[in-house]
């Protein structure tokens, strides 16, 4: 077995020191390990330098805490042509179309090669997203129907095709891409510190401290700072009242989904303290502006704890009167059992995290098993059905909204309120390490953030790759509707809620 | 029964009586506030991510570009302080333009609303909303201007689905090049007369992402913008006050 470099989360390495070996090895070890679902793909990219392209690929292995990198390159003018990896492991699909998007390269065997996102940089400016090759049926009992880029609700755009057969749904395609903004790009465009938080808190704007988080952890570990305790739990706390905050979203949104008027009402009711206390924290409801590298402008003051506390008890007691209602009442548990139904094995193969992952029994979270900011002393045990449907999904929102809470208690009494915290890190005061590679990893109310920042021989980002929990579980909501109705799309759209423009960067 | 009226009674009343009241904690970023204080210039104007401040005739403050982090205010105190102040929407683009000095109410400018507008959407009005390019951030709070604490519908405003019933468009997001046709096809879908508003400082201006490649915001060229909502996301208390101010539902 080839030697690995092993590292943690947030914990930078030398580019150099990563093992490169050739493509049969690379390909061999990654599937060797991917055999178990104790391990999952992190980070798969590749960048060019002056050798060639290289590829990373970081695999984490969730019970160890650790993560194990190996590369590959293709030297400048070698045909740009590997084995892919897909008819191993369906994960490796988005990865390997992201890259054959972005560089032209050609994985054989890969029968998914199609646009992932149509970047503005992408080598083939011939191919518009209008004209985007779906699979086609044809037959006097066979249908297509496309919705979209444009939705009926206040939601993001994206393009769904189903291909039916009668009322059956023999397959959903997605086709994303809309929302490019170029992110990545304007990642090293723009340099400065604040206005790279800014894009991070942008990527999805509703998981701000997510990515936001992501970003700054990635840059403070660069940078070699050491984060202190208070900061770590302040962190703690946004990302689990903005977990809080979207799980009611969706709940609220699933109670319309089946009709329930009541339960869309007072979830959604619920979800306005919610946010408003991340107002009252740092002037905006999704958080943006809170978290920086470095420091925060905000610190959480023992007068913010009492509020914290005041909102918690009274949001407690009004959500679990509701929640026990709506859980146990017939019309919500006979729409939502079986229905969208996917394997421990579907989603592991695909790749999916977060909720998606965990509704399926797969024990994917990275406040396990890559523990970061105030985490480690948590002891997080993540929230598992086995089930797979969308009233597994409903119930991993509902039980980790009441560990949240717990968490928030907790946390709140563990800090020390005569510690100060810094302010942000300010441009003139980073250094940065040379050629190195990091990954830091968050787990947002979605699932598993991953931001992937290489530096360059003057400590300057040379590439920086964002993975949101989107990118693989689209997948999820492909396969719930395999011999569904279109009917179903709704609900199980929303019981996924994948973000759109996460995806699209 | 029993349990859902017990639930209903439970949380009470939620809507907000009057939405034009309500008063937001001092730490909400609304309309910035610039003083006379002399700083280093060029400190100020690189310290901002969206290049939102210039220096004409002293110290000035976009908020169409601004995507309020408060970073100026944190590192000039003296010379910028955001208020809570959440009526901010305003059919005027140069009145977003914040100057030093007094202080300086953003309004709607009643000579340049459109007649029709007063005419036929006083009362009722259906709104269709595009994302193109937004975060989801924007969207949401767009929804929640609709939820029992805001209530948009109670003044005969809601969204809707179909731009074929609807009466304007509100944009949010930078428009995306990805997303431009689409922009352009359902904006020419509404009948006329139709309005047109953008929402969020992506939409006003491409906020972070202005001069990104990957944007084509050609599609407003031309066209006349009946309301600017800033914000990063927008307020729902701005765009409701916003909306009720241009429809003369209310006199603020």
């Amino acid at each position: 077995m080839e030697k690995l470099l092993e590292t943690k989360n947030n914990l930078p390495v030398r580019i150099a020191d990563i093992p490169v070996v050739a493509y049969s090895k690379f390909f061999e070890v990654i599937t060797f390990l991917l055999r178990s679902q104790d391990y999952h793909i992190l980070s798969y990219i590749a960048y060019p330098t002056p050798e060639g392209l290289k590829f990373i690929c970081a695999v984490g292995d969730d019970p160890n805490k650790s993560i194990s990198l190996i590369s590959h390159i293709i030297p400048t003018g070698a045909p740009l042509k590997v084995y892919s990896m897909m008819p191993k492991y369906d994960v490796f699909h988005s990865f390997e179309r992201d890259i054959h998007e972005k560089y032209g390269v050609i994985f054989e065997d890969n029968h998914f090669l199609k646009p992932l996102r149509y970047p503005h940089d992408r080598i083939n400016q011939e191919s518009k997203i209008t004209d985007y090759p779906f699979y086609q049926i044809g037959g006097n009992e066979l249908h297509q129907v496309g919705v979209g880029p444009i939705h009926a609700g206040i939601i993001e755009p994206g393009h769904f095709r189903f291909l039916c057969a009668g009322e059956r749904v023999l397959h959903l395609e997605i086709q994303l891409g809309w929302q490019h903004r170029g992110i990545e790009y304007l990642f090293l465009k723009k340099s400065k510190l604040n206005q790279r938080a800014v894009l991070a808190e942008q990527v999805a704007g509703d998981t701000a401290v997510g990515h936001g988080l992501a970003y700054a952890q990635c840059i403070e570990s660069l940078a070699g700072l050491k984060i202190r305790e208070k900061l770590n739990y302040e962190r703690v706390i946004a990302l689990e009242i903005e977990r809080i905050g979207m799980h009611l979203f969706d709940l609220s949104n699933l109670c319309t989904g089946a009709a329930y008027q009541l339960g869309n009402a007072t979830l959604g009711v619920l979800r306005t303290p919610t946010i408003n206390y991340l107002q009252t924290w740092c002037g905006n409801r999704f958080a943006k502006g809170l978290i920086r590298p470095g420091g925060t402008h905000y610190p959480f003051t023992a007068d913010l704890r009492d509020k914290l506390l005041a909102y918690l008890d009274n949001m407690e007691e009004r959500y679990v009167q509701i929640a026990d209602k709506f859980l146990n009442l017939s019309g919500i548990v006979l729409r939502f059992q079986d229905i969208g139904t996917l394997t421990r094995k579907q989603v592991y193969m695909i790749g999916g995290v977060g909720v998606t992952a965990k509704m399926a029994g797969l024990k994917r979270d990275s406040r396990w098993s890559h523990p970061f900011a105030g985490y480690h002393e948590l002891h997080h045990e993540p929230v598992l059905f086995d089930t797979g449907d969308i009233y597994a999904r409903i119930q991993v929102r509902h039980y980790e909204i009441l560990q949240s809470i717990k968490y928030l208690r907790r946390i709140a009494e563990m800090i020390n309120y005569d510690n100060q915290v810094p302010s942000p890190l300010t441009d003139e005061n980073l250094r940065m390490a040379k050629n190195c590679l990091n990954i830091s990893i968050t787990e947002g109310w979605r699932g598993e953030i991953v931001h992937t920042a290489i530096t360059d021989d003057e400590g300057k980002i040379s590439c920086y790759k964002i993975k949101d929990p989107s990118m693989h579980n689209w997948w999820a909501l492909a396969l719930s509707l395999r011999d569904r109705e279109i009917s179903d799309f709704p609900i199980n759209n929303k019981s996924y809620d994948h973000s759109y423009c996460g995806h699209d960067l | 029964m029993l349990k859902e009226y017990r639930i209903l009674r439970k949380h009470g009343k939620q809507f907000i009586p009057d939405v034009t009241k309500p008063v937001l904690p001092a730490t909400f970023k609304g309309r910035p506030i610039i003083s006379t204080e002399e700083v280093d210039k060029a400190a100020i104007i690189d310290c901002c991510p969206t290049d939102a401040i210039a220096d004409d005739n002293g110290i000035t403050i976009d908020v169409g570009k601004c995507i309020f982090c408060g970073e100026c205010a944190f590192r000039f105190p003296n010379k910028v302080r955001f208020s809570n102040d959440y009526k901010t929407a305003t059919n005027d683009r140069n009145a977003l333009i914040i100057r030093e000095g007094e202080e300086q109410i953003i309004k709607i400018d009643p000579s340049l609303i459109r007649k029709e507008i007063r005419a036929l959407f006083g009362r009722s009005l259906r709104l269709r909303e595009v994302s193109a390019g937004g975060d989801n951030s924007s969207e949401l709070e767009l929804n929640a201007t609709v939820n029992p604490n805001f209530d948009l519908a109670r003044f005969g405003i809601d969204w809707v689905p179909s731009p074929r019933h609807a009466d304007g468009l509100v944009i949010t997001g930078p428009i995306s090049k990805n997303m431009a046709e689409a922009t352009a096809i359902c904006y020419d879908a509404i009948p006329d007369p139709k309005f047109l508003i953008l929402a969020g400082t992506d939409a006003i201006s491409g906020g972070i992402f202005a001069g990104s490649p990957a944007l084509d915001r050609s599609f407003l060229d031309g066209k006349i913008i009946d309301l600017y909502v800033p914000g990063n996301p927008v307020h729902p208390l701005t765009f409701v006050n916003g909306i009720l101010q241009l429809t003369r539902k209310f006199k603020s």
